[in-house]
């Protein structure tokens, strides 16, 4: 086990908790599972765990959390999308991090939650902690612990969706790019439309179905076009839109999760959309 | 002009559906973008730039009726006159008193957005006066009876054929067998025509990129010099702004204006970047003997200190809306009032009210796009969800959506009952969607599986399987 997650955060919510654990023990990561992988891709989850436990730390999964609330922050409904991330709120308070396999779920705990609670003074240290402590996966691996990309094989002429959030609310960018560059056989090729919006937008993308599917035409187009056979990203929002667009217009081109390739635990499902071939 | 923003589904839908227009958007992307990109590279300091210009906008905001004081006595000392109009009405009125009092027949104008919102060639055409656009852009919607559908390109969602097509319809002296295939044929002429016009009009009603408080000035960008012969040939120059268009100095507005071309079209400058002050002096070779400027509030002091101030930084490049992935897939009639994209998507709302417009600011997968390529670095994905709230707030969107909402949060708000009703769910849809791995169609569905599949769920949820492992690894 390696001993990259043995680096303290220097700010901690209490001196004596510093003193205690000052001495080599491991990080602790509370997994936010974000409801789509709890929901519809497990495996996701799985490798993400895996890939933290690779790094050294410690990974709990608090059963209290659900959802982030981002849909119904980003429907306008306060009231309802703050009751959830309270819940959010008091599952992870005693962690050291907070890693999310979703840059748009990592951006809404982490830049839109203090906006969120802004009219609410009392919650403000609470809300300012979390925010602090939570990143997305990719990132918390490289510029938190900052792991080396790992070895392997992964034989696939592959291309990179950066989703919205985890690109411009967090910097997401580098990182999955960085960690993937290891792997024999993988190359990526860059398509023109990686940093433009797939056309998910939560329930953007049920709301305003004609205009959604014109963006993601656009975006399955380059894909076409790029030759590559695998679509990886880092949310499974925006992987569900392109895959399920790739395969009602029948090209045949896999879309995963990057935490499975990462962790070499693309075997244990099968792509996104696809069968597992048992009846 | 009435707002159609409350069709917007209905509009877009049509949009989607015209495809001369939707060739018209696809060769429009890559356009501007790459160009504002290649403009950016070229100067590291954009950023800081970025920077600067905002932070004087926001002084000018600060101070706004200061600035605009001085900016009129400034006028006045040039020997011009300023007119104050709270809303559109008072300055339709104000533009068409000063027309009369100028005895004017014919009108000459240049594009500007602020006409737009106070349909100024409406009101002037209805009170007896021939307002003819010169930008060619806005000659040729003008002919068409069409809105902009661009801040800066109004007649972007046209062909070259449709052009020459209302060329041939309305130019009664133009013989059927001149070729008008070429862009340059089109130009020599709408130019034929719009030499006429500049050399009778009366009255030139020109908008005004900024207003320099410091020495009364207004600064005035085209590509065409259209603005020029509007400004300088009639009787009477009357200048039509928004409030929010003053900044404190000279060297501001070349600050600002670094940052303008850049961003709209990715040239250095437009080719014609002209400051004017007042009327003609005694000495100049030409100029209007009379020179009037309109301010428009129209909403924008009630925009000042609330959470959508920062809207009133915009300098109108377009950015927002050449980089907006909603605004290339629908074009800019789809918005249904003056403003379109994400700037139209803040300000339109704020101008004419939420009511019937709600739709905009939902319709955006708050990308983050707008607000990245800002050159003001306005929070625009910030201002969409705030009014997503105001929306809401006061009983709007579907239905079907609060009711869902609510009973989503309902369940998101008790991890037991989302547990058992969620583990319940993804079993059933798990075992139907096992053979194929997902869904063509499924019931309450309809809005995702109308154009995509549906991966189906694996089946069991992560928090049950983590928590069987993990039971088991104790």
């Amino acid at each position: 086990m390696s001993d990259t997650c043995r680096h303290r955060p220097l700010i901690q919510p209490g001196v004596q908790v510093i003193l205690i654990r000052m001495h080599d023990e491991q990080l602790t990561v509370g997994l936010f599972v974000t409801c789509l992988v709890d929901l519809m891709r497990p495996s996701v989850g799985f490798a993400a765990v895996k890939l933290l436990e690779n790094a050294g730390c410690r990974v709990v999964v608090p059963a209290q959390q659900t959802c982030c609330g981002q849909p119904a922050f980003n429907s306008g409904a306060s009231a309802e999308a703050k009751a959830v991330a309270r819940q959010v709120i008091d599952a992870f308070r005693d962690v050291d991090y907070v890693v999310a396999p979703s840059g748009s779920c990592a951006g809404m705990i982490k830049t839109h939650y203090p906006e969120l609670f802004a009219d609410e003074p009392a919650q403000a240290a609470a809300v300012a902690a979390l925010a602090a402590k939570t990143y997305e996966l990719t990132s918390f691996l490289v510029d938190v612990l900052r792991q080396k990309p790992a070895a392997g094989t992964y034989p696939v002429a592959a291309t990179y969706h950066d989703s919205c959030s985890g690109l411009r609310e967090l910097g997401v960018k580098a990182q999955p790019r960085y960690l993937l560059s290891k792997l024999e056989g993988l190359s990526l090729t860059e398509i023109p439309s990686a940093e433009t919006c797939c056309g998910f937008g939560g329930l953007f993308c049920v709301k305003y179905t004609d205009i959604s599917a014109k963006m993601v035409d656009a975006k399955v187009d380059d894909i076409a076009a790029s030759g590559a056979k695998l679509v990886l990203g880092g949310d499974m929002g925006c992987l569900m839109n392109i895959a399920g667009r790739l395969q009602r217009r029948g090209l045949a081109v896999e879309v995963r999760h990057v935490a499975e390739v990462l962790a070499g635990s693309a075997d244990d499902a099968p792509a996104i959309g696809e069968s597992d071939g048992k009846p | 002009m009435q707002s159609k923003a409350h069709t917007f589904t209905a509009n877009a839908r049509a949009a989607l559906a015209d495809e001369p227009l939707q060739a018209a958007l696809a060769r429009f992307q890559g356009g501007f973008p790459v160009k504002r990109r290649a403009a950016i590279d070229r100067l590291p300091e954009f950023d800081a730039l970025r920077d600067a210009g905002k932070a004087i906008k926001d002084a000018a905001l600060a101070n706004l009726d200061i600035y605009l004081e001085q900016f009129e006595a400034k006028v006045v000392a040039a020997g011009g006159h300023v007119h104050w109009c709270e809303d559109a009405a008072a300055a339709r009125q104000t533009v068409i008193d000063l027309c009369r009092e100028a005895g004017a027949k014919t009108i000459t104008k240049a594009k500007s957005m602020i006409g737009e919102e106070i349909a100024i060639n409406e009101a002037l055409a209805a009170a007896g006066f021939t307002p003819i656009e010169t930008d060619l852009g806005e000659y040729i919607i003008q002919l068409r009876d069409e809105a902009p559908s661009h801040i800066i390109v109004p007649a972007v969602h046209l062909s070259k054929e449709q052009v020459a097509e209302s060329f041939r319809a309305h130019h009664r002296d133009l013989p059927a067998e001149r070729p008008l295939s070429e862009p340059q044929a089109m130009l020599d002429e709408a130019r034929a025509i719009l030499r006429q016009a500049f050399l009778t009009a009366d009255v030139g009603i020109t908008g005004a990129n900024m207003l320099i408080a410091e020495t009364g000035s207004t600064v005035l960008v085209t590509n065409e010099g259209n603005a020029d012969l509007t400004q300088t040939l009639p009787r009477m120059q009357i200048v039509i702004a928004s409030i929010e268009k003053v900044v404190p100095t000279l060297e501001d507005a070349a600050t600002v204006l670094r940052l303008l071309a850049r961003s709209a079209t990715g040239q250095e400058l437009s080719v014609y970047t002209t400051f004017t002050t007042g009327p003609k002096r005694g000495d100049d070779l030409d100029g209007p003997a009379a020179f009037h400027v309109i301010l428009l509030d129209n909403g924008r002091s009630r925009m000042l200190g609330g959470p959508f101030a920062e809207m009133l930084r915009c300098i109108r490049c377009g950015a927002c809306l050449n980089h907006c992935p909603v605004y290339s897939a629908v074009g800019g009639h789809a918005y249904g009032w003056v403003y379109p994209g994400p700037m139209g998507s803040v300000l339109t709302p704020n101008l004419i009210g939420l009511a019937g417009t709600s739709d905009l600011p939902n319709a955006s997968t708050l990308c983050g796009r707008c607000e990245e390529v800002c050159p003001m670095r306005i929070p625009l994905p910030r201002m969409l969800r705030q009014l997503r709230r105001d929306a809401f707030a006061s009983g709007g969107g579907p239905k079907p959506m609060r009711a869902g909402l609510a009973a989503w949060a309902f369940v998101a708000g008790r991890p037991w009952l989302y547990r058992l009703a969620t583990g319940l769910g993804v079993r059933i849809l798990g075992l139907l969607g096992r053979r194929h791995g997902r869904f063509r169609r499924l019931p309450g569905a309809s809005g995702w599986t109308a154009v995509r599949d549906l991966p189906a769920p694996a089946g069991r949820t992560f928090q049950a399987l983590w928590t069987e492992r993990n039971g088991a690894r104790q």
